[in-house]
């Protein structure tokens, strides 16, 4: 009894703590990340945005999650519903099993898991499952047209991504996040990188179907693509998957480009500040941008799109790849495997 | 050149960035929202809301049932009868107004000649059921007495352009 105790109950019980820690203030920041996204929105457009539910609005999202908690979940007669149902379980899990890899200071990780750039790259592409399914199952035009749209896009999207982890991953000689950080310690990666990080930021609107990019739900033409058919909490679902899906994009542009915990410059009144703090502020930051760009850009058309993707981003993300090799190369500044810059 | 321009700008992002530029800008600057219910915003003197009859100081009512409004009003919401069998009478045992069917025009207001029918600043006046928004003359002389200092003051304010 004491063996299974200690083997099985005890760690387990401390891995859900661990799980609960790390999804319970993701959820409420996603929250409030609808909050912020429509101050934020509102205030470019000289509004106020929601200020009437509690003090400036701040129990908005609480109110909006409450409405779409006690509304009926309707399963449209057509549709498949064992995957109907599943799809949005689907991407909201994948949207926070992303985050069992995010180290969010020294040693404060869920998994410090040896690939854990491949794990997050893995799982931010199994995303667009949960998008097609949704729009496979939900039987109607317009949400399986948006379906097919997210998924071309995502994956044309995501070739440029994985380039750009390599080139990081060329500079660092690991695949592990922490050690990806610790190699920013001197210089961030954004600098020498730039280029990349551009690309990759632009891309990473394209992944989570954030304006200019967002066909997918493109409600002019398409309603709101493949979530149509959905209501109440299976709506809900979709919507903290997406967001979730853009701080999890955020906080890995910040553990590639911006030294994650790290702090901006390795002297007194910056390294006061706690490792997570930094990192966070980091995160707000990069967020900022995405729903600073959602205020100012008009969507993209799809052969744009398809465009940038394939004929732009692609080929100069490759030859940044091969760049960034020859120099090290050249320069003998490649790292050892294993080692660190 | 122009080749070389256009390339540079593209690389650069630079229509991009003075775009996201402008939007910062716009962020910061004060917000023209008006929180409904709590602010109100300005209204012209000559603003025409509801409708009410109005007295004179002595507390006798203005109208004498020339039906002028009544003739004039293109929408036809106006219903005013005087009784015919009192000899020099100019009382209206009868004013209706269906609010439902005004156009706020104003031309009541116009052509009444002893300011009695006005459109006044009050333009809340919404009701839950469409009976009430056929107005007699009782409500439109409680509205008269209710937004008589508003009113008055209104039309001191315009009397210099007319």
């Amino acid at each position: 009894m004491a063996e299974l105790w200690q083997e099985y109950l005890l760690p387990l019980i401390i891995i859900v703590a661990k799980i609960l820690v790390i999804v319970v203030p993701l959820l409420i920041c996603v929250a409030y990340l609808t909050y912020v996204e429509r101050k934020v929105i509102g205030a470019i457009q000289l509004r106020k945005g929601p200020n009437v539910v509690g003090p400036f609005g701040l129990l908005q999202p609480f109110a909006d999650g409450l409405k779409l908690l006690m509304k009926e979940t309707v399963v449209p007669s057509s549709a498949d519903q064992v995957v109907f149902v599943f799809a949005p379980i689907l991407t909201f899990t994948l949207g926070l099993a992303a985050w069992a890899v995010i180290p969010f200071g020294q040693g404060l990780v869920l998994a410090d898991i040896n690939v854990g750039i491949l794990y997050l790259f893995a799982i931010s592409s199994l995303g667009v499952y949960g998008i097609i399914m949704a729009g496979w199952s939900s039987n109607s035009r317009y949400a399986f047209l948006g379906a097919l749209r997210s998924a071309a896009q995502m994956i044309s999207y995501e070739v440029s991504i994985g380039f750009i982890i390599i080139t990081v991953l060329l500079c660092v000689g690991s695949l592990n996040l922490t050690d990806i950080i610790m190699a920013q310690k001197s210089v961030w990666f954004a600098i020498p990188l730039f280029p990349m990080f551009v690309v990759f930021f632009v891309s990473a609107l394209a992944e989570t179907n954030r304006t200019p990019f967002d066909l997918p739900e493109a409600e002019a033409e398409l309603v709101a693509g493949y979530n149509v058919e959905y209501s109440a909490m299976t709506f809900a679902l979709f919507f903290l998957g997406e967001y979730a899906n853009m701080i999890l994009m955020s906080a890995m542009a910040v553990v590639l480009f911006f030294g994650g915990w790290l702090p901006p410059f390795d002297v007194a009144p910056f390294t006061l500040i706690p490792g997570p703090v930094w990192f966070l502020i980091k995160i707000m930051i990069i967020l900022f941008i995405f729903l600073w760009v959602r205020a100012t850009f008009p969507r993209y058309r799809y052969d744009q799109l398809m465009h940038l993707g394939w004929k732009v981003f692609l080929p100069l993300s490759l030859v940044w790849v091969v760049l960034t090799a020859g120099v090290l190369i050249f320069t003998g500044w490649l790292p050892l495997a294993g080692g660190t810059l | 050149m122009t080749l070389l321009k256009r390339g540079v700008r593209s690389v650069l992002f630079s229509e991009l960035l003075s775009g996201l530029m402008l939007t910062l800008v716009y962020f910061f600057r004060p917000k023209v929202t008006l929180n409904y219910p709590f602010e109100k915003g300005p209204l012209s003197p000559r603003f025409r809301g509801e409708h009410a009859l109005r007295r004179y100081r002595n507390g006798e009512e203005r109208c004498i049932a020339c039906k002028l409004c009544e003739a004039i009003c293109p929408a036809q919401a106006i219903t005013v009868e005087a009784d015919p069998n009192v000899a020099g009478n100019c009382r209206a045992t009868r004013y209706d107004l269906d609010m439902t069917k005004c156009i706020y025009c104003g031309f009541c207001q116009e052509a009444c000649p002893v300011d009695a029918i006005v459109e006044g600043p009050n333009f809340e006046f919404t009701t839950e059921t469409r009976a009430e928004l056929m107005y007699n003359k009782e409500k439109l002389l409680a509205n008269g007495d209710r937004w008589e200092a508003e009113i008055a003051a209104n039309i001191e304010r315009d009397a210099p352009y007319r």
